[in-house]
């Protein structure tokens, strides 16, 4: 019981990361990004080279964390300006669907340029995994490093949620979030918020992917798996919401381990179930207050 | 903005003298390319019957868009024409092609109707995202079902006609006759639904729901109507795909498939139903050459020619010969 909590809160932890990224993508710019999945495998081949390179340089141990937090500083601030004013900004306005599927067209595009740059061998991370131990919970013995996910998502989490209510620029945020237009009449730069809310939102996926680096083995395909993942708790949660996120990584989590652990067959399915039923009693989400249809 | 109502449906003298010039032409098309395919290589009838039976997916979603929404799960009833197919053939010995492709789109179709009344609630992302959970759970237990194979699908035989038996060296040409054959048939039968009181219905659910339902229209009703039309359109291509290859796997349902669906509608357009094929062709092409030239770069050669489609054909490759009334 206890190991499938913990199995489920470790899951959720870096499923949160990823997941916010998207929902504060939706809420800022109303595009539901597919390639978020390919900018949280971006993260996790860039936080392979990184460590590997700390590794070449013969740092200390300690020093991989920081790789992999530059790591994903570094995605972010290659890639966001890239898509999000190379590409993105031609299509706004356009209709979400639409919008889905540019995405899903710059999904295929990254899918390739990493394996252009990365080539299709898988990477192991492994050096992080073991920094910080193991910590015995009862009887069973867990890594330490799913701990620090656990903390590293609490911290995410509540950094965003203080950046988008504590802060002027946040605040700027909610209201190109809650009407654009009228925002930028009020004199605010709305393209500039697009480019810093894009720009989290790929810097969350990317540090989600590097911190899951040395938990996986780094390869093609890791995108797709992550991406109807975060759809789906992003979905439960209510697109747009942060707790709605938080609350949909968890509920996802817990699904899966409670599925892996008690049913394994119905591991995919159990997450996808969870979604379609929320979808049917509260299509607008568990978190998301529906809006009046207009006319 | 007057073409909404039946009242606009074009008198019935014309209309009938219009669709008498729609069926000759599906004729001659399906006569041109069932001859054609005597000359062509054998990559090539091949290649074509895989853009007809994937084409019928599309078509399936473009029904759809007429309508206002997109499926990102025909994967699922893709999946479902071609597993009924295929379980056909291997359990219960039924081998003639013509039965088979009827018997998928069938099921895809008794699949589908349960979900079209609760779908029909849902517009735009959430109509998208439903319908890709749908398809996915369908993923996720055909993975797990061993009966049906589990994740590597199982192999089915060469399938007959009408009670003969396909010699070696004609049944690729038999099966691209008949899946063109088919195609063009549902083509057809697509122009005269589009054309007809309730798919222009269809389009000004499009337009306005809201008029639609001032007008006495029932929205709900033609979007869940659509979708099961969708669904016969997409088993019908999903079991003449997997006879095509001789094989399934559960692959047919997942996500990406149904994107590439999404991707032929989007370049076709939502007004013409030859452009459908005419987009599934192109995809083909496109994937198998550069597949063979560029095998790993191919994904970036789709996205970008994607977002060109996107970006500088918005009402798709349809509108370049229909002359649209706009809006």
């Amino acid at each position: 019981m206890l190991t499938i909590l913990i199995d489920g809160l470790t899951y959720a932890s870096w499923l949160f990361i990823v997941a916010l990224g998207l929902t504060l993508v939706f809420g800022v710019l109303k595009i539901l990004n597919i390639a978020h999945g390919s900018f949280y495998a971006l993260g996790a081949y860039a936080a392979a080279s990184f460590v590997g390179w700390a590794g070449a340089m013969k740092l200390a141990p300690g020093f991989t964390l920081v790789a992999m937090l530059l790591a994903a500083v570094a995605v972010a601030a290659l890639i966001a300006p890239l898509t999000e004013r190379g590409l993105l900004r031609f299509f706004y306005g356009r209709d979400e669907v639409l919008l889905v599927l540019v995405t899903y067209a710059m999904f295929l595009m990254l899918e390739d340029v990493t394996k252009l740059v990365w080539g299709a061998t898988p990477y192991y991370v492994s050096e992080p995994y073991s920094l910080f131990g193991s910590i015995d919970v009862g009887t069973q013995t867990y890594v330490g490093y799913d701990f620090l996910l656990v903390a590293l998502a609490l911290l995410v989490g509540g950094a965003v949620w203080w950046w988008l209510n504590r802060t002027r620029q946040g605040k700027i945020t909610l209201a190109v979030i809650h009407n654009a237009e009228i925002a930028s009449s009020m004199g605010v730069n709305v393209s500039r918020v697009y480019m810093l809310a894009f720009s989290i939102g790929v810097f969350l996926a990317a540090i989600g992917g590097a911190f899951t680096a040395p938990m996986i083995s780094v390869q093609p395909g890791v995108s797709v798996g992550v991406i109807i993942l975060s759809f789906a708790v992003v979905i439960i949660g209510g697109l747009g919401s942060i707790e709605g996120a938080a609350v949909g990584a968890l509920i996802v989590g817990l699904a899966r381990s409670m599925a892996v652990h008690l049913a394994p067959v119905a591991e995919l399915f159990s997450i996808y179930m969870v979604m379609a039923v929320v979808l049917m009693f509260r299509p607008e989400g568990l978190f998301q207050r529906i809006k009046a249809r207009k006319i | 903005m007057a073409t909404v109502l039946p009242a606009a449906a074009p008198a019935p003298a014309i209309a009938t003298a219009a669709r008498g010039t729609t069926v000759l032409r599906a004729a001659a098309c399906c006569v041109f390319f069932v001859a054609a395919g005597v000359l062509l290589p054998k990559w090539l009838t091949f290649l074509l019957t895989m853009a007809a039976a994937n084409g019928l997916v599309s078509l399936g979603i473009v029904v759809l868009m007429r309508g206002g929404v997109v499926s990102f799960g025909q994967g699922l009833v893709f999946a479902a024409g071609g597993y009924a197919a295929a379980l056909l053939f291997n359990k219960w010995g039924f081998h003639d092609l013509l039965g088979l492709a009827l018997a998928g789109g069938v099921v895809a179709m008794l699949v589908a109707a349960p979900f079209a009344p609760l779908l029909s609630r849902y517009r735009g992302i959430f109509f998208a995202m439903l319908t890709l959970a749908l398809s996915m759970v369908a993923y996720g237990l055909l993975m797990k079902l061993q009966v049906l194979g589990g994740s590597d699908g199982f192999n089915l035989g060469r399938p007959t006609l009408l009670g003969w038996a396909l010699p070696d060296e004609r049944v690729g040409y038999v099966l691209y006759s008949v899946t063109v054959t088919v195609a063009t048939l549902m083509a057809l039968l697509a122009r005269i639904y589009f054309d007809s009181t309730r798919g222009l219905l269809t389009l000004a659910v499009r337009e306005n729901e809201l008029r639609v339902e001032y007008l006495g229209g029932s929205v709900r009703q033609a979007v869940a109507i659509n979708f099961v039309l969708a669904a016969f359109c997409g088993g019908l291509g999903g079991a003449l795909a997997a006879v095509a290859l001789g094989h399934i796997e559960p692959n047919f349902s997942f996500w990406t498939t149904s994107g590439e669906f999404v991707f032929v509608a989007i370049l076709a357009g939502w007004q013409s139903v030859v452009a459908v094929f005419v987009a599934s062709a192109i995809l083909e092409l496109v994937r198998s050459f550069s597949s063979a030239y560029f095998p790993n770069t191919w994904q970036l050669a789709l996205g970008i020619f994607l977002l060109v489609v996107i970006r500088f054909l918005p009402r798709g490759i349809g509108a370049l010969w229909v002359k649209g009334v706009a809006r």
